[in-house]
């Protein structure tokens, strides 16, 4: 016990002094958050746009009114002939042109029927078509505010309401995928360089003459980043919910029972990379490459899963922080408890079982 | 009769189809000073390791501080001490810092370890390096130091492998100073060497040609035997037969 604590010790310094080390450690879970919280959004605020009111009455200046009141556009220009609209999509400004027909109001109020034409710069697709849905709710909106006793003897409602995420706020999609990347990261990487980095200086050699438990080694090697894991957990997850407004739902307990076991599954990859690799950089590219990448684009958390090709969607069972993904969604946005996540528990925990095993067992075989 | 600490017999160890320690037999007594040399490729570093308990050998006996080789590797971990050619304390941590590490795994109480280092900085000179990081020290300080912790738990042997590499003649002199120190308080001292001048310090000096021991005696005796003026020739008398390509092992 003593001989472990002594080692435990020696890790923390290796950790404390490595100045890189601890940027990386703490550097990077504070950026990606940011990063993703702020800059890496799928909501439009603020765009320009510009509107074309042939009408000047008082339903399209209602309307318009409604539009300037609203976070997600910006009124840049009031148009006054047709030549103009294009003039103004070319100089690239503008993102989207509304245009008010002669008559608007009278068409709304005698004919019931009355047209309003709406442009967009679609060269950026997801952005037209996000840009448009602002507007048609802006116009389904004002439309319901004119007649509130349907006039119409048919017609249908559609209720939409936004489950769990009422604003759309791109945050609650982005943040529990950064956690499951810095976690990841700091953890593989981390654990990895370091026996690696022992076995380079030689002095793995000499721990492995010494009386010490191997297995102790290891083990002492995981202890201060699990700690500091579970630091940095804290840190994404006080950054998370004060700065970018991320619900914590459900309960933190479990939040953070289910964030130990995936830490603890990226330690035993990182194991199983140092048992493999017989340099830092080997060892920091594997981890890198194999791990990153992967989290990127099999989490779902940038690329839906649903939308992939079969083998893309099999492959990515295999990636734990998929699964660690559905689970932090599930508690912190959902608010659910442990009986709707145990199956992805039990993946997780199966993964973790398999990868102790496979690098403990590669462990024992002795430095040849 | 003095008190054999290694005995090994036809102690073999291959790597697939290459024998890369042939079937080797010799003993080493307690507090002998005993040269293991060879030309690289020889076979003396896998040698070591089997010795060391870090490889297990493919056929022979073996028994190290009266621990048998396959079944006893705890047993002569307890009791040997090891330093390699590559320097093997943590850069980043302080001298004192890797004392107490050491003496941590080796199982020394507290009072032990502070007693050692403070008994081990006084006679190493290096009081004011102490709380240092053994990174910012020269070569020739972090060999001593390393030879110093690697005896810290007194062993019964300390294996040495090839532990003067690359350091100057002045520091190799006052390193072996250390090494007859520790040979007179009954430590057994196993190393292996590239230099032949270090060869005539030893006691005794086996020579390793082909994963074979070619030559086994006391540094005058094998000068005799050879006709030869110095180790230096003894030496290349004998490795000039090798079979082995030097880059092999």
């Amino acid at each position: 016990m003593k001989q472990f604590l002594t080692f435990v010790r020696k890790e923390f310094y290796h950790v404390f002094r490595d100045r890189k080390t601890l940027l990386i450690l703490f550097g990077l879970p504070v950026a990606q958050i940011l990063l993703f919280g702020f800059a890496l959004t799928n909501e439009i605020r603020n765009a320009r746009i510009a509107v074309f009111d042939e009408a000047r009455d008082e339903a399209s200046a209602a309307i318009i009114s409604k539009i300037r009141a609203g976070k997600n556009f910006e009124v840049d220009r009031i148009l006054s002939s047709y030549r103009q609209i294009e003039a103004s999509f070319r100089e690239g400004k503008v993102k989207l042109v509304v245009v008010f027909p002669r008559n608007f109001r009278e068409d709304l109020l005698h004919r019931n029927k009355a047209q309003v034409q709406v442009l967009a710069d679609a060269s950026d697709p997801n952005t037209a078509s996000t840009l448009t849905g602002y507007i048609n709710s802006i116009l389904l909106d004002y439309q319901q505010s004119l007649s509130p006793a349907a006039a119409m003897p048919y017609r249908i409602v559609t209720q939409t309401r936004m489950l769990y995420n009422p604003e759309l706020k791109g945050a609650t999609n982005f943040v529990p995928g950064v956690m499951a990347l810095v976690l990841m990261l700091v953890c593989v990487l981390m654990t990895s360089v370091s026996i690696v980095r022992e076995k380079e200086n030689g002095t793995m050699e000499i721990l492995l003459v010494s009386p010490i438990n191997p297995f102790l080694v290891i083990i002492s090697k995981a202890i201060p980043y699990f700690l500091l894991s579970l630091v940095n957990l804290a840190v994404i997850l006080v950054l998370s919910v004060s700065l970018l407004d991320m619900p914590l739902n459900g309960s933190l307990l479990l939040l953070l029972a289910e964030s130990s076991l995936f830490i603890i599954t990226a330690l035993a990859l990182g194991l199983l990379i140092s048992n493999t690799t017989a340099s830092q950089q080997s060892a920091m590219l594997i981890a890198l490459m194999g791990m990153l990448i992967p989290t990127m684009m099999l989490t779902g958390f940038m690329f839906p899963l649903e939308n992939m090709p079969l083998p893309l969607q099999l492959i990515s069972n295999i990636v734990p922080s998929k699964w660690y993904y559905i689970i932090v969604k599930s508690i912190m946005i959902k608010g659910l408890g442990f009986s709707a996540i145990w199956k992805e528990t039990l993946v997780l925990l199966g993964m973790t079982a398999f990868l102790l095993l496979v690098s403990l067992k590669k462990f024992r075989i002795r430095l040849q | 009769m003095q008190e054999i600490v290694i005995k090994t017999e036809q102690l073999t160890k291959r790597f697939g189809d290459f024998t890369a320690v042939d079937g080797i037999s010799f003993s080493v007594g307690a507090g002998e000073i005993f040269g293991f040399l060879g030309a690289n490729g020889a076979g003396k570093t896998t040698a070591m390791r089997m010795l060391c308990g870090l490889s297990a050998p493919s056929s022979g006996a073996a028994t190290i501080a009266g621990f048998d080789i396959y079944t006893g590797t705890e047993g002569i971990k307890r009791n040997i001490g090891y330093m390699s050619q590559k320097f093997s304390l943590y850069e980043d941590l302080t001298v004192l810092e890797n004392i107490r590490l050491f003496g941590g795994i080796y199982g020394l109480r507290d009072r032990q370890i502070k007693d050692k280092s403070e008994e081990l900085i006084g006679s190493l000179g290096m009081g004011r390096e102490a709380k240092k990081l053994v990174g910012s020290l020269p070569l020739g300080w972090k060999q001593k130091l390393a030879f110093s912790v690697a005896i810290l738990h007194t062993p019964r042997i300390v294996f040495l492998d090839e532990p003067t590499g690359g350091v100057d003649p002045v520091t190799r002199r006052q390193f072996w100073d250390l090494i007859y120190a520790a040979a007179a308080s009954g430590i057994t001292i196993f190393v292996t060497t590239h230099y032949m001048d270090e060869a005539e310090y030893c006691g005794r000096v086996s020579m390793m040609v082909d994963g074979v021991i070619k030559a086994l005696d006391t540094p005058s005796q094998l000068k005799q035997q050879f006709a030869a003026g110095s180790m230096d020739e003894v030496f290349f008398e004998l490795a000039r037969n090798s079979k082995r390509k030097a880059d092999q092992a």
